[in-house]
């Protein structure tokens, strides 16, 4: 790697407080750590793929990049600005270069603007001296671009399916011609035939644009399908990061081999022949996070050690693991996992 | 004679837009033991073919054709037969568990609620009994649990709940309705094991709604594969996986990302569902269809046999769709 991170985040943290009902003034609020020291980089037209279940703080993550979550650690962008902490005025300048897809296609979209207000909105935000002919043929060659039809320009987004809003979406982040889209969940709310479109999409303007993407999103399958490398995060910290090819076909943590092996395979076989690794019990709270490594309490590898100190994020050749026993876990331990009784 | 039979079943909402056929002409039989999975994508009418097996169906609908259990008629049946069929003999879950349990009552007395009003228990033999389900389900302290409120229960434990609850009356069917969609997948793998576990346990038949094609690889003996209110392609699940022989079912295995396989691009289906208040004349697939040919524009293919168990509706030769058409597939905007 000599070309500079295009994005360089350090020991990232979003940290919520929360107040009981019942609490007198005085007392100090709980503290939820919905995303507890996150490190990875991000280089130019490159996509990073996180993954991770409900509550494992992905979309906290993303939303603290760009500022709608109060973070706390490191972000540099590409031209040497610390991200983190920049206040809203001094954050616009880069709100044009990290543009954000949300899950949600409908509910992104504003129901009383046009589709052709929606598009030009960021547009006008960053580039005010255009005039309204020059934002309206760029708003119709984007949507062009995205797939949607330019004369629907008038139309309101109720009026689309959900595949064609989650091209408006796409449309609206892209018109700002951003060095770096966050997709949160893009295609989870559609179906698999439209899905499929969307990633296509995505990974197409990827490639003309040279963009880079953080795509979010539960879906294994997905991530490994866009993804140069992928994260995965547990509990807010992140367990795993490698190339996608190397973190498929040999992940080194007992949590990423585990989520692997429960993603329904579509062919009857193969999902009938394998052994899912069961987790023992569920999601601890984030208000009080196990000690030592957050994996443990469900980990079929867990031992003291791990409860004593959290593991550091090592590894080789760009592939990095949080565990302080990594490596494929033997027939025995899954045994002996499938034979526990749970969840716990 | 098959437990259910589902014969010619069509179901018709009436709307300001004008008449909807969310259903049209379904067979479909579910023997004892059985498991089937219907397939399709939102607006298929695979949900809103089990409410109307279930009589739920919104107060705008209207289904018609026959719904038969152990040779009685329950279609449109009086509400006294139908509550009795949904206490005792075919029970229902729902994709979202915290939407369809009583956000007011405790666990206990929802569970208990429907064995004292169908089997007049007294409470306390109800709630005995509901927590020895709530424990047949894997809920860890199930006596401690059953007195707290749905949500004070994880997702996961909520179907658990959910599960336990459609149980209480050991039902001989059991529709389960996108039960795992809104779950992690690690939770969605405990689930079906468990519902596999049980359904094994209580000899039940079932029936699995869902558009996770995944899901239905792994537990289902038969396959309905359901687009635009009507079967495309019915058959045992290994055959359809390994040979599909509609454009749709092909298509739809072919845009599933996978995570054994290395990934290039995903051939989506290009355009999106067909409008069911104005569905178009022939083929709903017609549109979107690689292999479209002229007359599946106008003329409306029947469902046929074609193998043991295999049935499809589509006018274009089994090989042809076998074959694909490999240079013509081109992506084009909706």
């Amino acid at each position: 790697m000599t070309a500079k991170p295009l994005l360089d985040v350090s020991d990232l943290r979003v940290t919520f407080p929360i107040r009981r009902e019942g609490d007198m003034p005085w007392t100090p609020p709980r503290l939820l750590h919905a995303v507890g020291g996150v490190d990875f980089t991000l280089n130019p037209g490159e996509t990073l793929g996180i993954v991770g279940e409900s509550g494992s703080g992905k979309s906290t993550l993303a939303r603290a990049l760009i500022g709608l979550a109060p973070a706390t650690g490191r972000a540099i962008w590409q031209d040497g600005t610390e991200l983190i902490g920049l206040s809203a005025r001094q954050m616009l300048k880069y709100r044009a270069d990290i543009q954000m897809v949300f899950q949600d296609p409908l509910a992104s979209l504003n129901p009383r603007m046009t589709v052709g207000q929606i598009i030009a909105e960021p547009l006008t935000t960053h580039h005010p001296g255009l005039s309204r002919d020059q934002v309206k043929t760029r708003v119709k060659q984007m949507m062009e671009r995205v797939g949607l039809l330019p004369n629907q320009i008038n139309r309101y987004p109720h009026e689309f399916s959900g595949g064609q809003c989650q091209r408006i979406g796409i449309a609206r982040a892209l018109i700002v011609e951003p060095k770096l889209i966050i997709c949160d969940e893009p295609v989870s709310a559609l179906d698999v035939s439209i899905q499929a479109q969307v990633i296509n999409l995505l990974a197409d303007l990827q490639r003309d644009l040279g963009l880079a993407l953080i795509f979010i999103a539960h879906d294994l399958s997905v991530v490994k399908h866009i993804s140069d490398r992928v994260l995965v995060m547990y509990l807010g910290r992140v367990m795993e990061i490698a190339q996608a090819n190397s973190l498929y076909a040999t992940p080194q943590h007992p949590y990423t081999q585990a989520l692997l092996s429960a993603v329904p395979v579509p062919d009857p076989e193969l999902e009938r022949a394998k052994t899912i690794i069961p987790l023992a019990g569920e999601l601890p709270s984030p208000m009080a996070p196990p000690s030592g490594c957050v994996f443990r309490t469900r980990c079929p590898r867990a031992q003291e050690a791990c409860a004593a100190t959290p593991p550091a994020l090592l590894g080789e050749a760009q592939h990095l693991t949080a565990c302080h026993f990594p490596g494929p876990l033997t027939p025995q331990e899954i045994a002996r996992a499938v034979a526990e009784p749970q969840p716990a | 004679m098959a437990l259910l039979d589902i014969k010619d079943l069509n179901v018709t909402f009436a709307t300001n837009d004008g008449e909807v056929h969310a259903v049209n002409g379904i067979n479909l039989s579910l023997e004892r033991g059985e498991t089937l999975g219907i397939v399709g994508e939102s607006g298929s009418g695979k949900s809103q073919l089990a409410f109307a097996v279930m009589g739920l169906l919104a107060r705008n609908g209207r289904a018609t054709g026959s719904v038969s259990f152990d040779g009685q008629q329950i279609l449109n049946a009086p509400l006294k037969t139908l509550n009795r069929i949904r206490a005792e003999h075919i029970a229902m879950i729902f994709q979202d568990p915290m939407t369809s349990l009583n956000p007011y009552m405790r666990v206990s007395d929802q569970m208990a609620e429907s064995l004292m009003l169908h089997h007049g228990l007294s409470k306390s033999a109800a709630v005995a009994d509901a927590i020895r389900m709530l424990d047949a389900v894997r809920i860890p302290d199930a006596a401690g649990r059953a007195r707290l409120y749905p949500h004070e229960f994880s997702g996961g434990m909520r179907q658990r709940v959910m599960i336990a609850m459609a149980l209480l009356c050991q039902p001989e069917v059991l529709i389960a309705d996108e039960p795992t969609t809104a779950l992690d997948v690690t939770v969605q793998a405990q689930i079906m094991a468990l519902l596999a576990e049980l359904q094994a346990e209580l000899g039940m038949a079932m029936i699995l709604i869902t558009h996770d094609l995944g899901v239905v690889a792994g537990s289902c003996e038969r396959v309905a594969v359901m687009y635009g209110g009507r079967i495309r392609e019915e058959g045992p699940t290994g055959p359809i996986f390994a040979d599909p022989t509609h454009p749709y079912t092909k298509g739809l295995l072919a845009a599933i990302p996978r995570v054994d396989q290395k990934g290039d691009r995903l051939s989506a289906i290009p355009g999106s569902p067909p409008n069911m208040s104005n569905p178009p004349p022939g083929c709903a697939f017609c549109p979107r269809c690689d292999f479209a040919l002229e007359c599946c524009a106008t003329e409306r293919p029947v469902l046929t046999g074609f193998a043991p168990g295999r049935t499809r509706s589509c006018h274009v030769a089994i090989d042809t769709v076998r074959a694909g058409i490999p240079d013509t597939e081109q992506e084009t905007a909706p």
